[in-house]
């Protein structure tokens, strides 16, 4: 079934991975709608959050393959996890007098914030899951966008639960948890069936 | 101690035991040739062109079953390898590859024979590594042989700017592990995929075993003939697969795909449980994905978990290596007995044998396999390059030791034969024999000269159809015989041989052919031999682009 997946992967926090994990998707013709990357709680590492266009076989192939790179410590789809998820946005709005009440009260709905103003514009920061920061971009544009920059998901499991790295040495005791992070069996909405 | 870049290189090369390596200078790679002296147990093979450099490395590596090295300097020096790279790559061979890079100041402001190599490298080594300080290469060099040479093998490069090579750092001997927290072994597998596996063959009626390059690179043939005996499974190989399983033993079928032998097509599309061992599946070995064999269910046994369910839906997937993995599931494997199933197959093998040898005296590519396997005994190690030969070579020679057969299968690279055979006589004493393309040996036949350097017991035997003859048959049969750019003027590849101080001789027919074998018996040079075949010979049977594996044909009339 496709559907946008999204991934959380640790990384060494080295020169060049972020090339090496570009470079493997341009070359397994993935499509990847975002793609963050930042600190997160261990040092020497770094987290990304990918979000995947593509059937269940397809991301589980997106799995396995980032996995293969020596620089990514973990892979983990949870998609199908509760979770949170937030994107954030700037929006600069044109607004002059004539209509700034009207962009204000657009702003209020989504309990978004005017983080600078100007006598022709507004920078608008909306918080929220991705269908929030979509449906706020639609109701701006009633004004003219003047400019626009999303960031992108970020999520994280809710519970106690955590996407963290293995904090393993032994090497048959990684293995184990990476098998079940790619636990996953590859059958079901495969390409082509053999059962 | 304090040792400059330059010498912990060389430090860390003695400690992995690297008793060879293939390579060509320049300019930024001045400083580590200077130290080459001081270390003479360390073999340094000069080629002639790096892209050799690297395919010998490759050959090295396939028949030694070590890890191959090889070196080149900056910019073209590094680029001239990335064929080479990228063949071993695709085959998962293990091999570590040395570039120099600018001085680290000029790195990224267009130096001169500045080649972002990393960058250009990324999608074809498993790993690599830019270093920037003398001190990051003991460990650099450690982590690099590891990743080669474990799991699903492969090449992993190592970038050193040239003031790296000179400056100094503290040496306390080689490093004894390495900390790859992203790089699990992922050996053993695990305890329910074995025991699924298990329980799927043990109800199998028509079991089929597919064994690839993976049997070979585990070491695993023993393991692999104890369990199809127990499966009481016929054996199939993929091209890479071939010496896997000893082909004069009662379960061995030959090799499957677009140029593998009739009944093995056959068996792989009417067997009931397919078991892949150390294969990834490709498209040249299954035929058309969608209809290679809809109702059989597939067992799948590799060490890379991405390969697992990447072209079929997989009904038991054993992620482990594979020679862990079959002495475990090995006692859980009843012993079974499938004579009807191994009577069919045989009927079809009887019905369609691989036998497409004339009669006459003029020199076809199968008879000439054929004469070659009784001359050596079915015994030599033969590495080919890429086209008709390399099919009749896979189709006809007898293979039953594995690390036999060398062949490049999933890049397909023409001009392989001359240097990876080249880098294989490295790693044995008796001659390789190098299966030969008129049109691939005219790709790298420069290297002739370090053949001849070093007194190596090749033998090139050049299949001379004055062909590219592979592109030919297909012209021939899918493209109205409209044969363009295929018919290959050559220089005359005996004065070749002889201007490079080479022995050279020809052969034209099946009797002066045999009197070849005769003459150059014992010669501890390198030998090209000029076969001169006929030229339009096809290689059957033959998968058509596109089709099943259940639509092999096996002559022209079937197109
Ligand atoms: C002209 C031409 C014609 C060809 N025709 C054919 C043909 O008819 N039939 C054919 O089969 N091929 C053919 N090929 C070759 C084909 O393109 C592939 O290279 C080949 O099928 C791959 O074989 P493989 O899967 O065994 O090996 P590889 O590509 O080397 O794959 C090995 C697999 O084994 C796994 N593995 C490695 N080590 C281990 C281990 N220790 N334990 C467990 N698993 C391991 C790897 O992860 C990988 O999945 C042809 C090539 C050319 C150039
Ligand atoms: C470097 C490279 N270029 C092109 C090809 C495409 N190709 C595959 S087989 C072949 C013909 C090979 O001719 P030859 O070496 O004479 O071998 P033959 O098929 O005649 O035995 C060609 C051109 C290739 N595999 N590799
Ligand atoms: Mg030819």
């Amino acid at each position: 079934m496709a559907s946008r997946n999204t991934i959380v992967a640790h990384v060494e926090d080295r020169p060049g991975v972020l090339a090496r994990v570009a470079s493997l998707f341009r070359r397994r013709g993935f499509n990847i709608e975002s793609l963050t990357v930042g600190h997160c709680e261990e040092p020497g590492l770094s987290r990304m959050t990918i979000v995947v266009d593509g059937d269940d076989h397809q991301v589980d192939q997106v799995c396995r393959q980032l996995f293969k790179l020596i620089d990514v410590v973990s892979v983990e789809d949870i998609t199908y996890t509760p979770m949170v998820d937030r994107e954030l946005a700037l929006i600069k709005v044109s607004a002059s007098n004539f209509n700034r009440r009207e962009v204000l009260d657009v702003v209020e709905v989504f309990r978004a914030d005017v983080v600078d103003v100007h006598a022709d514009a507004l920078i608008v920061q909306v918080l929220g899951d991705e269908g929030k920061v979509s449906a706020a971009e639609k109701m701006f544009e009633q004004f003219g966008i003047l400019e626009m920059v999303r960031t992108g998901r970020v999520a994280m499991r809710r519970g106690p639960q955590t996407t963290k790295p293995p904090a393993i040495s032994d090497s048959q005791q990684a293995a184990a948890a990476i098998r079940a992070m790619l636990g996953r069996r590859p059958e079901g909405a495969l390409p082509f069936a053999s059962d | 101690m304090r040792l400059t870049g330059a010498r912990i290189l060389m430090e860390c090369l003695r400690a992995e035991g690297v008793d060879v390596f293939f390579g060509y200078p320049g300019g930024v790679v001045l400083p580590l040739y200077n130290t080459l002296g001081e270390y003479p147990d360390i073999k340094h093979v000069l080629v002639r062109h790096e892209q050799a450099a690297a395919h010998a490395a490759d050959g090295y590596a396939r028949v030694a079953g070590r890890t191959g090295v090889c070196l080149a300097t900056s910019g073209p020096g590094a680029t001239n390898l990335v064929t080479g790279i990228t063949t071993a790559y695709m085959d998962s061979v293990p091999m570590v590859v040395l570039t120099g890079n600018v001085a680290r100041d000029l790195i990224g402001r267009d130096g001169f024979q500045e080649a972002d190599i990393t960058g250009i490298t990324l999608p074809i080594t498993k790993h690599n590594y830019l270093l920037m300080r003398a001190s990051e290469i003991a460990p650099a060099v450690k982590e690099a042989f590891h990743i080669a040479s474990t799991g699903r093998k492969g090449p992993v490069l190592v970038d050193i700017p040239k003031d790296v090579f000179v400056e100094e750092a503290e040496w306390d001997g080689y490093p004894q592990g390495v900390s790859l927290r992203g790089y699990p072994i992922m050996d053993v597998p695990r305890d329910d995929e074995v025991d699924h596996a298990a329980a799927t063959i043990n109800a199998a009626k028509r079991p089929i075993i597919i064994a690839g390059h993976g049997v070979v690179q585990s070491e695993a043939q023993d393991e692999l003939i104890q369990f199809a005996e127990r499966a009481d499974s016929p054996v199939l190989t993929t091209l890479l697969g071939i010496s896997g399983m000893p082909e004069d033993h009662e379960l061995s079928y030959g090799f499957l795909g677009m140029h593998g032998h009739y009944y093995a097509n056959m068996a792989a599309d009417q067997a009931d449980v397919v078991i892949g061992i150390g294969m990834r599946f490709d498209d040249r070995a299954m035929g058309r994905f969608s209809d290679f064999n809809p109702s059989a269910k597939i067992v799948h046994i590799d060490i890379d978990p991405a390969e697992i369910g990447k072209n079929f839906v997989t009904h038991a997937p054993v992620n482990g290596d594979v020679k862990e993995t079959l002495s475990r599931l090995l006692p859980q494997i009843e012993q079974q007995t499938h004579p009807e199933w191994r009577g069919e197959i045989d009927q079809i093998m009887a019905d369609h044998p691989t036998d497409y040898i004339e009669e006459g005296t003029g020199l076809g590519g199968p008879w000439l396999v054929k004469a070659l396997a009784e001359y050596t005994q079915g015994q030599a190690t033969i590495v080919t390059g890429v086209g008709q030969h390399q099919m009749w070579g896979a189709q006809y020679y007898p293979y039953t030791r594995a690390r036999q057969w060398v062949t490049s299968g999933g890049l397909g690279t023409m001009g392989y034969e001359v240097p990876a055979a080249m880098g294989a006589q490295f790693a044995q004493q008796e001659p390789i024999w190098s299966l030969c393309g008129d049109g691939g040996f005219q790709m790298t036949s420069q290297e002739l000269q370090t053949v001849a350097d070093h007194n190596l017991p090749v033998r090139f035997a050049i299949f001379n159809n004055g062909f590219l003859g592979m592109v030919r048959q297909w012209q021939e049969l899918f493209y109205e015989h409209n044969y363009h750019s295929v018919d290959l003027g050559q220089p005359d590849f005996v004065k070749l041989a002889e201007a490079y101080g080479v022995r050279g001789v020809r052969a034209t027919t099946r009797a002066e052919a045999i009197q070849v074998f005769r003459d150059i018996e014992g010669y501890d040079g390198p030998v090209v031999i000029d076969f001169q075949l006929e030229r339009e010979e096809n290689v059957w049977p033959m998968v058509p682009a596109g089709a099943a594996l259940s639509e092999t044909i096996e002559s022209a009339e079937e197109v």
